[in-house]
């Protein structure tokens, strides 16, 4: 007699499911694809940032040896792509920034396609540019699209309560401007795409892209053909972070080409050309006016954000939205008015990147926290208690805190760090050129989903073998962050099988069923649900087939370890395996199949921007103890402390995967990270020169969870994926301020920058 | 029009012969005539490690090494690692430890690892991290990876290899 007790996955420490053969180098990214005939291809890209096309004379390329075809946009049917559908994949009339795409080549190599583009000949007429939001908004400043004479393709305005009235209550009044910077990505595999275009009119497409559904409905009309008739295929995916969640020239490029080829063709970016040409997180200029009573309860915040809008729209330009949650509901404000202006430069356009505005909007707003409580003459801590949010809580804005963690965050990571203490020690003056400084600061996230389209969900498929082996079919997409492990783990624990028998297909839009991709931290939420329901659905179908088999009632049987389980004497009645071949090869056979799709309880925006547009929210906070070098300027991040509302630990490995990887991304961003663009020109294109984090900078990240149940979430679990990068740079300019009594407003705090600053405030004072 | 040359080497630890062009890197021999692609194209430049490869034992950045310059060398790359039923000691760390997310730098980050394992079999954590310095990461915050090859380094040491 065997007896298995009870257990489950559920925040255990569970190895990725791929990661056997990502470390033998088995596993497939784009780049390691080989089609049979598959052809190479190059763009040309504009050498200016703002020109009209006089001419593009392609007929030394044409006729080089390998070379099979030349495209220019006179060969396409110019739809145009992107979040604001004006940015034409191929540009035939003017170049409005850098990456601006002319022509492209497929041949027999890369190196003859590269060679090909070299002997493109283009005539420009330079236009006058712009560089800035500022400058663009000028009388008379050049028009860079002609839909927008004035360069403002959109602007928002949000209100809650009255700021005025705000500000009549306030004893005490800030107002400063911020000021957020150019970064990019860096995914360590660079952007890429295979098309291939078959003699039935099928497209199949290799992509990175992280909204597979989404992706083949907006791009069939851009290269004309039925969105029914595309594929959409993701091989392993070498980073995402947000970079692939629009169409970007270059996949309709590719697809042209395929086209009139008739064979595969891929095309891959450069690592200079993906410096340059992938989209970079959304620079802000912020001012923020905020006001409180002197018993420190918060009364308004009025904000206005300036958006580079680059030269063409692309996500970058939604920002505001989450910047706009922030600012209403990030702690307790009564009134709030927010307006924010997207502006049309000639400079590199942005898209999304983890975090989508929130560590622009939470660097400004928590730097004025901090600026409040000294003024106030309350202790950071307690300010920030005073004003947090607790469970049952709506904000004006409309969302609903079902569970809300946001005061443990708060209380932890300060008693974790001695933070009050060591704060008053550090404020006090310290000796030398080397100083102490500790910062807080805490962070609101969407953790339920964004409800950003009609539909939110995701659909899962599930069929049982006659071996108890479970395919789970999800439309869901893992970009390295384990999602197919979690949904692993969740289908393991309802069906009880071990995990070896859990096998997830989550890379064919063919197969898969529908979902709106991976963004906003949704993925274990959602796909973790609708996965969950389907093995329900699958769990019920088992079990009632055992009870009839074994005539046992079923409320008293389980599935545990491949077996079904007498959840009495934890004995061991049947195979799994054994029991679904007796219901296929029986009479009235049947197979075990169910599918689910699951949207979450969330809802749309209304037209003034409320509502409760996630099922779940996820706070932190993060508390760093740095030094400062005020000779060289050099900070060291001693620790980071990290208090995270998770609802629930799923995987205790990968959740701490995210945390240590959001803080480096996000440590990056407040020191050292900066695209350098000058004239709307990239300058720093490589690694030696964009600086991001390597192994001896980390710091010690010491991280507790806090699990609040959400009743919606899986097993109680919300999402995790973007917070460990949202609040740090405001904790650190927190403890910059600390350790110096100097505030900066921009980032990156470069050493050279941090001395500048330094410097400044002694001679001011 | 470019020259080749005949060169001789033992790729994980099997005598080839190959006729490459002079002027390609050992990457693109790697990737495109030996039809290994578990070495990573990263940067191209040296910068991120991905492409990082054993040639004699030592760690090199492939896409800086002229493949002809690897003629009567013995290379390794991260197929070379593993036994014939079982995963190499860092192999399985990586897995056991979390090390791996994207999973795009870990061919080279093993690689290195390697490396270290080879050349400073008693590394502390402080030298592991000096040691994968040339490793960009930008999914795992390297902590994870750090604990991987410190794991190998104590089972190792544990084994007496």
């Amino acid at each position: 007699m065997t007896v298995i007790q009870k257990d489950s996955l559920i925040g255990k420490r569970i190895p990725k499911l791929d990661a056997p053969q990502k470390t033998t180098g088995e596993a497939r990214f784009i780049q390691d694809i080989e089609l049979p005939g598959m052809l190479h291809a190059k763009i040309l890209r504009s050498d200016r940032v703002h020109a009209k096309i006089l001419s593009i004379d392609t007929s030394a390329a044409a006729t080089l040896p390998g070379v099979h075809a030349v495209i220019t946009a006179k060969d396409t049917n110019g739809v145009p792509l992107g979040h604001g559908k004006d940015n034409p994949p191929l540009k035939g009339d003017k170049v409005r920034c850098i990456r601006d795409e002319i022509a492209a080549v497929a041949a027999d190599t890369e190196a003859i396609a590269e060679h090909a583009i070299s002997l493109i000949r283009v005539e420009y007429e330079d236009l006058p540019a712009v560089f800035s939001p500022g400058d663009a908004l000028k009388d008379g400043a050049p028009i860079i699209h002609e839909a927008h004479t004035n360069n403002i393709p959109f602007n928002f305005d949000y209100e809650h309560g009255d700021s005025k009235q705000g500000e009549k209550e306030s004893d005490i009044i800030i107002e400063d401007n911020f000021k957020l910077h150019f970064v990019t990505h860096c995914c360590l595999g660079v952007s890429g795409i295979i098309a291939d275009y078959d003699s039935q009119g099928n497209l199949t497409l290799y992509s990175q892209t992280q909204i597979p559904f989404l992706f083949k409905k907006d791009i069939a009309p851009i290269v004309g053909i039925a969105p029914e008739k595309i594929r959409v295929i993701q091989p392993t995916i070498g980073g995402g972070f947000g970079s692939k969640l629009d169409i970007y020239p270059f996949e309709p490029i590719c697809v042209y080409l395929a086209m009139k080829v008739r064979k595969p063709v891929r095309l891959l970016f450069t690592r200079e050309e993906e410096f340059i040409a992938s989209p970079t997180r959304q620079p802000v200029e912020l001012t923020i006016r905020s006001g409180v009573k002197k018993d420190g309860t918060l009364t308004f915040r009025d904000v206005h954000t300036l958006h580079d809008n680059g030269g063409y729209t692309s996500w970058g330009a939604t920002t505001p939205f989450v910047i706009m949650q922030t600012i209403s509901s990030l702690y307790r404000v009564q009134h709030c008015n927010y307006h924010t202006t997207v502006v049309y430069t000639n400079n590199p356009y942005s898209g999304s990147f983890r975090g989508y505005g929130n560590l622009q909007a939470t660097f400004a707003v928590e730097s004025h926290m901090d600026k409040m409580a000294e003024a106030l003459g309350m202790n950071p801590l307690e300010f920030r208690l005073k004003n947090a949010q607790e469970v049952g809580e709506t904000t004006h804005q409309g969302m609903e805190f079902k569970t809300c963690g946001f005061h443990d965050c708060l209380n932890n990571a300060a008693s974790k760090t001695n933070f009050v203490e060591k704060h008053a020690e550090y404020k006090n003056g310290q000796n030398g050129p080397v100083k102490k400084g500790i910062g807080i600061a805490s962070l609101m996230h969407v953790g339920g989903g964004a409800k950003i389209y009609r539909t939110d969900g995701c659909g899962t498929m599930l069929k049982l073998d006659d071996f108890g082996q479970a395919t789970v079919m999800t439309g869901s997409t893992d970009i390295g962050q384990g999602s197919e492990t979690v949904i692993a783990q969740f289908v393991a624990d309802e069906l009880g099988l071990p995990m070896s028998a859990i096998h997830v297909i989550n890379n064919d839009s063919e197969l898969t069923p529908w979902d709106v991709g991976v963004h906003a931290s949704r993925t274990t939420f959602i796909a973790g649900n609708s996965a969950i329901r389907a093995a329900r659905k699958a769990r019920t179908k088992l079990l009632d087939a055992a009870a009839r088999k074994l005539n046992i009632d079923c409320d008293i049987l389980d599935l545990r370890s491949g077996q079904v389980v007498h959840t009495e004497t934890n004995e061991a009645l049947l195979d799994i395996g054994k029991l679904i071949r007796s219901l296929h090869f029986t009479e009235k056979s049947e197979i075990v199949m169910t599918s689910e799709y699951y949207e979450p309880p969330s809802k749309m925006q209304d037209k003034g921007f409320k509502g409760d547009v996630s099922a779940a929210y996820a706070f932190g906070t993060q508390v760093i103890e740095l030094e400062v070098d005020t000779e060289t300027g050099e900070i060291r991040v001693d620790k980071v402390t990290a208090v995270h509302d998770v609802g629930r630990v799923i995987n205790q490995m990968a959740i701490e995967g995210q945390i240590e990887g959001g803080v480096a991304m996000g440590l990056g961003y407040a020191l050292m990270e900066n695209l350098v663009v000058e004239e709307g020109i990239v300058k720093n294109p490589s690694f030696r020169d964009y600086k991001i984090l390597t192994a001896p900078e980390i710091p010690d990240i010491d991280m507790e969870f806090i699990e609040t149940h959400d009743p919606e979430g899986p097993a109680g679990a919300k999402g995790i994926g973007e917070a460990p990068s949202i609040c740090i740079s405001a904790a650190i300019v927190n403890a910059l301020y600390n350790a110096t009594g100097v505030r900066f407003y921009e980032l990156p705090l470069t050493p050279e920058n941090v001395l500048r600053g330094l410097k400044k405030h002694k001679e001011t004072t | 029009m470019s020259c080749t040359k005949k060169i001789s080497l033992q790729v994980n630890g099997r005598e080839m012969e190959l006729e490459i062009p002079v002027h390609i890197n050992a990457l693109t021999m790697i990737r495109d005539y030996l039809h290994l692609s578990g070495t990573k194209l990263g940067c191209g430049e040296g910068e991120c490690g991905a492409c990082t490869i054993l040639v004699d034992g030592q760690s090199v950045n492939a896409c800086l090494s002229f493949a002809v310059d690897l003629d009567g060398r013995e290379m390794t790359t991260i197929e070379g690692l593993q036994g014939q039923d079982c995963l190499d000691t860092l192999q399985e760390t990586f897995i056991g430890e979390g090390a791996v997310q994207c999973g795009f730098c870990t061919p080279g980050m093993i690689m290195q690892g390697t490396h270290i394992l080879k050349n400073n079999p008693t590394a502390n954590t402080e030298e592991i991290k000096r040691g994968i310095e040339g490793n960009l990461c930008r999914c795992t915050g390297y902590k994870k990876i750090v604990d991987a090859i410190a794991s190998a380094v104590h089972n190792t040491q544990s084994i007496g290899t």
